[in-house]
């Protein structure tokens, strides 16, 4: 912090030695850093509360914030990233040094998030995503937005075969193509009314269990809570006397409550992730921009794509509402590894969007390759000795009379009823460019992969599948795999053998020219 | 089952039973040494636990071997590899020499006394990324990896 204008300098020369982190990047970070300087806080808090001095409290807390703060600026200090003529080269570390190279043809994806205190003054954290397993350490926290915009269009470019190492300012960032698929207020709301979420009630369990140290009573221990309403007036007799409608009524509410809260989850975190999404079709891919708060910015190249996934569930199925993801190797975000195109779309709104990365729908007429059901039934097979064990145990050890413990004799009809759903739900088809797979009865998903895209097949037969003859066959695909199952083994070889004819016979050069003018028509 | 799809293939070299059999053997040794361990200190009837433990070590290290070996089989085809192996896990694995990112060819110790080596080769797919095939002479395994490469090479020019 000595003299950042000499430093600024640097900034803009930004030569050999090459270019430093924005400056007030340290202050957000140091900022958004605060909870994890939580513990140490109260440590020194707690530790120093007995002395009579109450400074020296306040002097240990600022020690800890300003050694954090010292540190940050250590490591700012010893930043430096640099654009080569090939590459990303960023060094880093405060006494063991790191120089990590990343080539232009490396780099899957450039990401630019915003926190909210990042907008503030105008900076972004700029991810370059690598498909490789720690890509997340190719991050610059923080760079101005300009910069941020360079460096992605410097990327693009490189990627693209026009070399030019310019520093001059490019306009070209925020030239808004008309989106391919955008979400207005509305239809978030909607979407968020599906998130139903109870999740909040986790998270407030969960840290009540961590901190019930500082709170006064035992919230655990219920008879301190009808202690407390009795002395508020209310008892246990109370409630017994107010009679079976108040009671009912007192548990509707309650019952009311829990799911208006756990609407309002839904709609809130909704809201936050994907307000304002809107998905353009650029030149060189697809860009999504969304959030309300924390404002991400990603590019997908079409060429990437390995794979399309459109998800429904049982219940917005009936309105028409699916998810449309795209499979690559690089990972989308914290929680979901696939590329997320549509969160929430109609079918006619999800296939275009799927054409412009070169994937197609299934026919209509397409009937798809139900699953063999023995593959299911043999499950039976496992259950029934369990069913026969838990009946003897029930009746010798808790001495219930056969008349309970046949109870779980439903048990078979429950697992078999989910087993008949999954076997419904199931469905395979191959033609001749691509494959699909339709699975599962709560996340309905249909997996689409172009045959050219796959990387290997395997066939493979369990020691109970190899007696019943069937097999399954596995399409690895770069960023997932496919999996068809129940399939006769004499099916799955010819399957087998189609896909590998398709892509044995591809010239893997001209596949890649060929996406990549798909992305320019 | 899976008696149609054996005339084709090729199987391993006959040397990789003798070096399974020797890793096997070094790798269960220290549960054959807890067992004698045992047998001495007397804790159990004599012979109670060391002999099923002796009987299953033999059976692992010089019965299984050969039925693995007899189940693997490899087919280099113009344009890809087919790998297939186990009898209870069937395994029948194609990767085309397009899809192949690089391969490597290792030797271990045991290896390199019968002039075996292993071929391994990496893709870019999530499932089976990696497909090794063991038990090839060595110069066999190198000289798969030359074609390989040059069906690569081909490709991409």
């Amino acid at each position: 912090m000595t003299d950042p204008d000499s430093q600024d300098t640097n900034v803009e020369k930004g030569g050999d030695e090459g270019i430093k982190l924005h400056v007030l990047g340290l202050f957000v970070g140091f900022v958004t850093g605060l909870p994890q300087l939580i513990f140490p806080i109260f440590a020194a808090f707690f530790g120093t509360r007995g002395s009579d001095n109450p400074l020296i409290s306040i002097a240990a807390v600022s020690a800890i914030l300003l050694f954090s703060l010292f540190f940050r600026w250590l490591s700012w200090m010893r930043f430096r990233y640099h654009i080569g003529e090939h590459d990303i080269r960023i060094e880093s570390g405060i006494v063991s040094r790191n120089a990590r190279s990343i080539p232009f043809e490396r780099i899957q994806d450039v990401s630019i998030e915003q926190k909210p205190l990042a907008r503030l003054f105008a900076l972004g954290e700029v991810k370059f995503e690598t498909g490789g397993g720690d890509g997340d350490d190719a991050k610059l926290s923080f760079v101005s937005v300009e910069e941020a915009n360079r460096l992605r269009e410097l990327v693009k470019a490189h990627k693209s075969g026009q070399v030019s190492v310019s520093h001059v300012e490019s306009a070209v960032p925020d030239t808004d193509a008309p989106p391919i698929f955008a979400m207005d207020g509305k239809r978030v709301f909607i979407f968020g009314l599906y998130s139903f979420s109870l999740v909040i009630f986790a998270v407030l369990g969960g840290l009540a269990q961590q901190f019930d140290f500082l709170l006064p009573f035992e919230i655990w221990d219920f008879r301190h809570w009808i202690g407390m309403a009795e002395e508020r007036g209310v008892t246990v007799e109370n409630l017994n006397g107010i009679g079976w409608t108040a009671q009912i009524i007192l548990a509707v509410g309650a019952l009311g409550a829990l799911i208006f809260v756990g609407f309002a989850t839904g709609i809130i975190r909704t809201m936050l992730r994907e307000y304002g999404f809107r998905l353009e079709r650029t030149a060189k891919g697809f860009r999504r921009r969304r959030g309300l708060l924390t404002l991400t910015d990603a590019v997908m190249p079409a060429h990437r794509v390995q794979a399309a996934v459109v998800q429904t569930g049982p219940i917005r199925k009936r309105r028409g509402w699916h998810s449309l993801k795209f499979v690559s190797l690089a990972q989308d975000s914290k929680d979901e590894a696939n590329f997320v195109a549509a969160p929430f779309a109609t079918l006619a709104e999800i296939w275009p969007i799927a054409h412009a990365a070169l994937i197609q729908e299934p026919d209509a007429a397409v009937r798809f390759r139900p699953g063999i059901a023995k593959w299911w039934l043999i499950r039976f097979v496992a259950l029934v000795p369990l069913v026969i064990v838990a009946i003897w145990a029930t009746m010798f050890f808790a001495g219930a009379p056969f008349q309970q413990a046949g109870l779980i004799l439903f048990a078979p009809i429950v697992f078999g009823f989910f087993w008949w759903l999954e076997w419904r739900c199931y469905g395979d088809f191959v033609d001749g460019k691509q494959i699909y797979v339709r699975e599962g009865w709560w996340r309905q998903s249909l997996s689409i992969a172009p045959q050219v895209k796959v990387q290997t097949v395997e066939i493979y037969q369990g020691p109970i599948a190899r007696r019943q003859g069937l097999a399954s066959v596995n399409f690895g695909i770069s960023g997932g795999s496919l999996e068809m199952i129940a399939l006769p083994l004499e099916t799955a070889r010819a399957i087998r053998d189609a896909v590998m004819e398709q892509v044995a016979g591809v010239d893997y050069a001209l596949v890649a020219g060929e996406a990549r003018h798909g992305t320019i028509a | 089952m899976t008696d149609d799809s054996s005339p084709d293939l090729i199987a391993l070299n006959p040397a990789y039973v003798t070096t399974t059999r020797i890793a096997s053997a070094l790798g269960y040794l220290p549960f054959l040494i807890g067992a004698g361990a045992l047998e001495v200190a007397q804790l159990l009837p004599p012979g109670s636990f060391f002999v099923p433990v002796f009987l299953l070590y033999l059976f692992m290290a010089f019965v299984v071997p050969k039925r693995r070996y007899s189940h693997w089989g490899y087919d280099m085809g113009s344009d890809r590899l087919r790998i297939v192996r186990g009898y209870m896990f069937y395994r029948d694995t194609v990767v085309p020499f397009g899809r192949i990112q690089h391969i490597d060819v290792e030797q271990g110790p045991i290896d390199r006394r019968y002039d075996l080596a292993t071929l391994t080769v990496h893709t870019a797919g999530n499932h089976n990324s990696t497909v090794t095939l063991p038990g090839l002479f060595h110069a066999d395994a190198l000289a798969m990896r030359e074609a390989i490469r040059a069906a690569i090479r081909a490709d991409t020019i």
